[in-house]
């Protein structure tokens, strides 16, 4: 089952949006909220990031999803620290954080593979919410 | 090298740090006000780790000391670009045990392209790009001139001073100023500022020296 990390620049905001993502997830799906700074300050941090994509990490692989700015930064620099091949197996979705990230966890809750869960997280981009 | 190495890295910290009110009055402007906050912190910790660096670490050693403590404790977009930057820096710098012109060449060549290669900016977009590529074509060519390393320095310097003013001038298209659209204008740019600091930090620091003046 592909993973789910969660990278915001506050830590509220990551932990937040797990619990919501977790009200759809199977029980043994790995969603990880790597959300502010260490001392609990509110920013992104690359090591944060990349160890969260570690515990997140399943055969499948796994996708980050980012808030604002530093966040995609962070990450990119994440995925520059990571063992190459644990770097293949991980995706960046270009999508808003939280329902992105809800699509993201029921699409691999069903064990799509990890271009479908990309593809489905980035869909969010599109979802109407009011007609 | 390696305690001139520390003692450089804590003169670029010590004015950040010095200037951590001016960094986040800037972006308070035109950005989330956190700019002299951010850095402030990463440059504290910076210090705290190179002091605490074994003795015989090169300068490579110290650069990429350097580069992963900023990524994991400056927080905004500065945080992911100045440390790439001196972790690119620290690659470049690898085997070298001392620096002439041409190996600070190098080194800034290979941090100035980690930035580009992070931020996906190029100049004119508001960033600290606009500061630190002119700072480097200027210490190239006063460096091909066969200006010491203090005049070249001096020069970049100078190069960078006028971008930070070139920034006032335009409209942010990366980062959180680009939120501002033309907002922005008439603002200086935050990181262009803190470059054109750490940068003056250094070239006081080799001023000191007596460095090839
Ligand atoms: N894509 C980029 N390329 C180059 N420089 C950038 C880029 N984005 C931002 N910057 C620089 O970073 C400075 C802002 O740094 P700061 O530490 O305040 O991060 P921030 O913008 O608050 O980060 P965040 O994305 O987390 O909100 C800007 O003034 C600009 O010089
Ligand atoms: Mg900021």
């Amino acid at each position: 089952m592909v993973g789910i990390v969660v990278v915001s620049h506050s830590a509220k905001v990551a932990e937040g949006i797990r619990e919501l993502a977790l009200q759809m997830a199977k029980p043994e799906q790995k969603i990880i909220a790597a959300g502010g700074m260490a001392d609990g300050s509110i920013g992104t941090d690359a090591m944060r990031v990349s160890e969260a994509i570690v515990d997140a990490m399943t055969d499948a692989g796994v996708i980050v999803m980012v808030d604002l700015g530093s966040a995609v930064l962070s990450t990119d620099t994440a995925l520059e620290i990571l063992d190459e091949n644990l770097r293949a197996r991980v995706r960046i979705a270009d999508a808003p954080i939280l329902e992105g990230t809800i699509g993201a966890v029921v699409e691999a809750s069903v064990g799509s593979p990890l271009e479908q869960v990309l593809a489905t997280a980035e869909g969010a981009r599109e979802m109407r919410k009011c007609l | 090298m390696s305690s001139f190495t520390v003692a450089a890295l804590e003169a670029v910290a010590d004015t950040i740090v010095q200037n951590k009110e001016l960094l986040t009055s800037l972006d308070a402007a035109i950005g989330d006000a956190d700019h002299g906050i951010n850095m402030a912190r990463g440059f504290e910790a910076v210090r705290v780790k190179i002091r605490a660096a074994a003795p015989g670490t090169d300068i490579s050693g110290l650069l990429k000391l350097t580069g992963m403590t900023l990524i994991s404790t400056v927080g905004g977009a500065s945080g992911p670009l100045y440390g790439t930057a001196f972790m690119r820096a620290a690659a470049a710098a690898q085997g070298k045990a001392t620096l002439d012109p041409d190996g600070i060449t190098q080194i800034w060549s290979a941090a100035l392209q980690g930035i580009k290669d992070r931020g996906k900016a190029s100049r004119g977009e508001k960033t600290m790009l606009d500061a630190m590529e002119p700072a480097y074509e200027a210490f190239v060519e006063a460096v091909k001139a066969e200006k010491s390393l203090v005049e070249s320095l001096d020069a970049a310097c100078e190069a960078a001073k006028e971008g930070i003013e070139y920034t006032k001038t335009i409209i942010a298209t990366k980062g959180r100023a680009s939120y501002l659209g033309e907002r922005s204008l008439g603002h200086q740019d935050p990181g262009a500022t803190s470059s054109y600091l750490m940068l003056a930090a250094l070239t006081e620091f080799c001023r000191s020296q007596q460095l090839g003046a």
